[in-house]
């Protein structure tokens, strides 16, 4: 399937699954080991998106200068900078460690 | 006439544009990823819900499949049952209301109506966060797409780095105690671990069955990981309460 049908298949799944919380009895969501696995769950992935973005080369690994944007980002969030700063101090990392001819 | 807004609608709209801004990002990032500017844009109309929009790109932006996209940023969304089933008690809408409360249903909107006690200004501050965010969210989702397409090679202008941070920044405030640190290093090396040996997109897919299995055997708060990306609670006039738990 193209790009497009996995997009659309999964704005449709998104959307179902919000409408859910809205339509399933609440006893079924309530249940504590269902709310506890949708936390976890986003906390899992965020991390995993997290190490792949920085990372990962194709089907290998590799050490460049996303680690450096990864570095500075978290330099940035420790010193409680809004989402938008930290995505850019990653990238003017990423740029001028490539600048210094690094990663 | 003077237009003076309750609580709720005044947090609701500084979570607008703290959020919506932050679509420049997913903007950019979305064409940098090698979507087209109008796929791109869809996402934020039809999808809308930030962190499975990253997830989509981020794995396309890795090399992995489509049905890998799908899959991880339809496991990201789980948590909107959560919100949704809140609201459906917080506000009981019915009809046409229901159907366009559910997408609007997300970490913002959720916690800026939790944040409040009463519940005409619960159902204020839900519909003007939710709604706010979506104007702006796709507002600036076109805003960035069009930038990113224009600034041509991606890794110039560090854009990949900026996904990198994106990321990170979108898991920071849901770190706030050590179990969920614990749990997001072990999927992060599971990550990096699985990367070089199964397919491209795989590697998350294994990251959620560990995060799903910690989640259904641990025992610890059930509302972590549930935290909103901006915290309407620092838009209160006062500072976000610290979460101490273990």
């Amino acid at each position: 399937m193209a790009l497009w049908g996995w997009l659309l298949l999964a704005s449709a799944a998104a959307y179902a699954i919000k409408l859910a919380g809205y339509l399933v009895p609440a006893r079924w969501l309530e249940n504590e080991h269902m709310s506890r696995v949708a936390g976890t769950l986003t906390i899992g992935l965020l991390a995993s998106l997290t190490a792949m973005n920085t990372f990962s080369a194709g089907a290998a690994l590799a050490l460049d200068a996303r680690l450096g944007a990864l570095l500075a980002a978290g330099v940035a969030l420790w010193l409680r900078a809004p989402f938008l700063l930290v995505v850019v101090v990653g990238a003017l990392a990423a740029a001028l460690l490539r600048l210094a001819g690094i990663g | 006439m003077s237009f003076s807004p309750s609580p709720a609608v005044r947090i609701g709209l500084s979570i607008a544009v703290a959020t919506g801004l932050y679509g420049v990002s997913f903007g950019a990032l979305g064409v940098a990823s090698g979507l087209g500017v109008w796929q791109t844009v869809a996402l934020s109309a039809l999808m809308f819900t930030g962190g499975s929009q990253f997830a989509f790109i981020g794995v396309v932006a890795g090399g992995g499949a489509g049905s890998a996209a799908f899959g991880a940023a339809t496991l990201l969304g789980v948590r909107n049952a959560v919100y949704g089933m809140q609201m459906n008690r917080m506000l009981r809408p019915h009809g046409w209301r229901r159907l366009l409360a559910a997408q609007v249903t997300i970490d913002e909107s959720a916690a800026t109506a939790a944040g409040q006690l009463d519940p005409d200004e619960q159902r204020r501050g839900f519909w003007t966060a939710g709604l706010g965010v979506f104007a702006l969210w796709n507002l600036f989702t076109l805003a960035g797409a069009l930038l990113g397409d224009a600034l041509g090679d991606p890794r110039r202008w560090g854009l990949d780095g900026a996904a990198v941070a994106a990321f990170l920044g979108l898991l920071w405030p849901r770190l706030r105690a050590r179990e969920p640190v614990a749990l997001a290093v072990v999927c992060a090396l599971a990550t990096v671990l699985a990367l070089p040996r199964v397919p491209p997109g795989v590697p998350i897919l294994l990251a959620a069955l560990v995060a799903a299995l910690w989640g259904w055997f641990s025992r610890g708060p059930a509302d972590e990981g549930l935290e909103p990306d901006v915290d309407p609670a620092g838009y209160d006039g006062a500072a976000a309460p610290p979460r101490e738990h273990d």
